[in-house]
């Protein structure tokens, strides 16, 4: 028999050791000196774990639209600096139509517009007309702006829960990812996440007719929205407001938002309180405007509209409505953590209650147990001592699967479960190979120890050939798979390569160490 | 112990008409099944949402429909779930739907109903028209991609007829399992998909051990003064290897059989998959792969005449 070089020994011993530490942090805690890179569990997927899974779509085609709109806004500004009349200030979708009134100052137009337009590229179809459209870098920019934004918008809803360990992290180009382990209440953070919060103080147009307004002649750069349905004398309505459309104070300038308790209706409440900017220009508003209404507007409805009694210096605002503690509370939450760039809406979600949780993980250690008990018994009756030898290479491989998949921080799922059982199954086909072929050598007659060098030798291109097959239908599993079938396929990956290097090297290990002692070995327990 | 005896001499290339036209059967009734009834696709594929629940106590199916009809979900699929107290509701995504409000209104009709201590929220899945259509066009293009790189793979290291005759193993594989889920009804769903790719992979591990020793016999064939055919050369190996063969099928199947049993109602038809692939799967890198292998080459001498009518079978 070819001699067991000596340095596989020690690889095995090194492996042997480092899968025992790798995969002793899943048994107990890990003793402080433990080797980091050594210390972590395994992660349960939320399939196993219990909690919330959710994917979002950013609306990013809604972000570049309204940052265009935005753009309306300086024009105006920039147009009326230079007195330069205009008859039209438009916007669609990504692009801005300046339409002048006098061909003279078509120059002095085409001047400031270039100037304060640097994100467009402007083109000037017709003396008075010029195209502003949002240069492609700038378009990617904000769509990439209002995704970042909107993650960070979310992580400080998710905080505000309490709970551990969330992730939240960017999926392809417009999608985001939210995983909320542990918590049970979907609908509660479906709401959460999904509230767009965009909070707005506008001023109310006193002068303006409502009542023309509503019949379709709103005066311009005016707006009508709405307060939420009420219901009164069994009718249902909505109050309208006509409303200035300039936003005067927006949330963005919102430092904190908590609960209170109003004193006058003893209701519970938000209290605003603005970031410096906020609180300046809430002083000058309000100074400017004693004894008008302004309009707090929070997700496009009209939540109240308050007299300005007195100049307010203070910077802070109050919120009322009627809301129970938990309304309030979120309210406090989404404000706090600020309003979402874009609206962003759940295209997929999975979400697993944690005793369906409990019950899989029990479930599939039932059929790890099962399934290997069967594989050991069949082995050796059938391959009797060899057989035995193919079951402490089945159980090493199970050590280092686990040891693996702690060390790269792989996540077990209920489908990476199904990929060590079938991983238990495909691990010995390595070993039939083998002791298939070394029968095989023995009935052309040749001795035993010639028989198990032909074995090995002549089975290690099939075992190749045959795992390498198989791990390119893994690896094209784990391109194309989401979560759960992503585990899956790292499970056999990993599988699949601990199997290669226990089936061969270990129980040929095994066997020249059981052999080596006998000057002659008559027949094998095959 | 050997219940395989080393010296079998079976006639398994001699009978591969009888096995095509089982073959021929087969694929005949998965495609006609697959185009008659089609698959059970699951809200993967076809979007929807899906919400699992258990009862303290089995409840009536039309008590469950009962407390969701309000909600406007009258015609949802409500079924049992592994036990009598479990119940899947599975419904459509209606226009522009958001899933908070599907599964929130579900959940909400059945508390009112049952009480809210009375059930417990196990799973909600909600998939978004636009990501079930995504997901469909993923495990479309996995399929493929897999086989043209089991293609590019098998030719390097074995003959192109090889890696076809591989390709046409798999394709057998794949229509039959498929096939069997369109008869049975049984859920298409994601999971299913990692099940077929591991059936491809299963399956071709056999038939790639069928190969290997039929380029080691054919070597070895080459280096005599009078070589045999190759068919009597491809007939002794899949001998050879039949023990090989058939005790990895076991092995696996125990396993597999475990998770079937054991695994749980989430996992069971991704099992049902695994057992009907390393059936096929074994059936085939016996009777598919290298019947097509020889059929496929014009090295050996054979009748023109039988070439050509096995062409022409489907």
């Amino acid at each position: 028999m070819h001699s067991f070089p000596r340095w596989k020994y020690g690889l095995i011993l090194t492996v042997l050791v480092v899968s025992l530490m790798g995969a002793l942090p899943n048994f107990t805690t890990a003793p402080s000196w433990w080797p980091s890179a050594l210390s972590n569990p395994m992660s349960l997927g939320l399939d196993l774990k219990g909690g919330i899974h959710l994917v979002l779509d950013v609306d990013v085609d809604k972000a570049v639209s309204h940052s265009v709109e935005e753009d309306i806004d300086t024009a105006r500004q920039v147009l009326r600096k230079d007195r330069i009349r205009y008859s039209k200030l438009a916007s669609d979708g990504n692009s801005l139509t300046i339409v002048i009134k006098e061909a003279t100052d078509a120059d002095a137009a085409a001047k400031i517009i270039a100037e304060n337009f640097s994100t467009y590229d402007i083109s000037n179809p017709a003396a008075d007309t010029f195209v502003l459209n949002l240069k492609p870098a700038n378009d990617k920019e904000i769509r990439k702006f209002a995704v970042d934004q909107s993650i960070e918008v979310i992580r400080g809803r998710i905080d505000a829960l309490g709970t551990t360990e969330p992730v939240i992290v960017k999926q392809g180009e417009r999608r985001i990812l939210v995983q909320i382990p542990g918590y049970e209440d979907t609908t509660h953070a479906k709401q959460l996440i999904g509230r767009t919060a965009q909070l707005e103080f506008k001023l109310v147009d006193e002068k303006g007719d409502l009542e023309k307004a509503l019949s379709g002649r709103i005066p311009p750069g005016d707006i009508i929205m709405y307060a939420p349905e009420q219901t009164r004398n069994g009718k249902s309505f909505r109050q309208p407001y006509l409303l200035k459309k300039h936003t005067e104070l927006s949330g963005n300038e919102i430092a904190d938002a908590r609960v209170s308790i109003d004193s006058r209706f003893n209701e519970y409440a938000v209290t605003l309180k603005f970031n410096s900017k906020g609180a300046r220009k809430f002083d000058k508003l309000t100074a400017a405007h004693v004894g008008e209404r302004f309009a707090i507007i929070l997700e496009g409805t009209v939540n109240s509209a308050p007299v300005i009694r007195e100049r307010i210096a203070g910077g802070s605002a109050q919120i009322t409505g009627s809301f129970s503690p938990e309304e309030a509370r979120d309210l406090a939450i989404v404000l706090r953590a600020g309003a979402l760039p874009a609206p962003v809406k759940v295209v997929e979600e999975r979400s697993i209650g944690p005793s369906l949780g409990q019950d899989s993980i029990d479930q599939g250690l039932n059929s790890i147990i099962i399934g290997s008990i069967l594989v050991l018994i069949f082995m050796g009756v059938y391959y009797r001592m060899f057989g035995m030898v193919a079951n402490v290479a089945l159980a090493f491989n199970m050590l280092l699967i686990l040891a693996a998949m702690s060390i790269i921080g792989g996540t077990m799922t209920l489908p990476g479960i199904a990929g060590i059982v079938l991983t238990i199954g495909m691990a010995v086909d390595a070993n039939v190979l083998i002791f298939e072929r070394i029968r095989e050598e023995l009935a052309l007659g040749k001795t035993p120890l010639a028989a198990i060098d032909g074995g090995y030798d002549k089975a290690f291109s099939t075992i190749i050939d045959a795992n390498i097959t198989t791990l390119i239908a893994a690896i094209v599993l784990f391109q194309f798979g989401s979560g759960p079938v992503k585990g899956f396929a790292v499970t056999l990956s990993v599988g699949i390569l601990a199997s290669m290097f226990t089936a061969i090297t270990v129980t040929r290990a095994i066997i020249a160490l059981s052999t080596a002692k006998r000057a002659r070995i008559e027949k094998l327990s095959i | 112990m050997q219940l395989i005896p080393s010296n079998l001499h079976i006639d398994f290339i001699g009978k591969r008409k009888f096995a095509l036209i089982i073959s021929a059967v087969m694929i005949l009734v998965s495609l006609g099944a697959l185009a008659t009834k089609g698959l059970n696709f699951g809200i993967d594929f076809t979007g929807g949402t899906l919400v699992e629940v258990k009862f303290d106590k089995a409840p009536a199916i039309v008590d469950v429909r009962e407390s969701i009809s309000p909600k406007g979900f009258g015609n949802a699929v409500i079924q049992e779930f592994g036990s009598p107290e479990e119940i899947m509701i599975r419904v459509q995504n209606k226009d522009a739907e958001n899933s908070s409000v599907i599964s929130t209104a579900i959940l909400d009709g059945l508390s009112e109903k049952f009480g809210a201590d009375a059930i417990e929220m196990r799973r909600i899945e909600f998939v978004g028209p636009q990501v079930g259509e995504e997901l469909t066009r993923a495990g479309i293009m996995a399929v493929l991609v897999s086989m043209l790189a089991i293609l590019i793979y098998v030719t390097f290291r074995f003959e192109f007829r090889f890696a076809l005759g591989a390709d046409a193993a798999l394709l057998h594989d794949i229509t039959i399992v498929l096939g069997l889920f369109a008869l049975t009804g049984k859920e298409f769903s994601l999971p299913v998909i990692a099940a077929l790719l591991t059936v491809i992979g299963y399956s071709l591990n056999d038939t790639i051990v069928v190969f290997d020793r039929v380029r080691e016999n054919f070597a070895a064939n080459r280096k005599r003064k009078n070589p045999n055919e190759e068919n009597g050369v491809v007939n002794d190996s899949i001998n050879q290897t039949i023990a090989r063969t058939m005790m990895t099928s076991v092995t696996t199947l125990l396993v597999v059989l475990a998770l079937f049993f054991l695994g749980g109602e989430v996992i069971h038809d991704f099992a049902f998959a695994l057992i009907a692939g390393i059936f096929v799967g074994t059936y085939s890198s016996i009777y598919v792969a290298s019947p097509v292998m020889l059929a496929l080459s014009g090295r050996f001498k054979s009748n023109e005449n039988e070439i050509k009518e096995m062409e022409a079978r489907p």
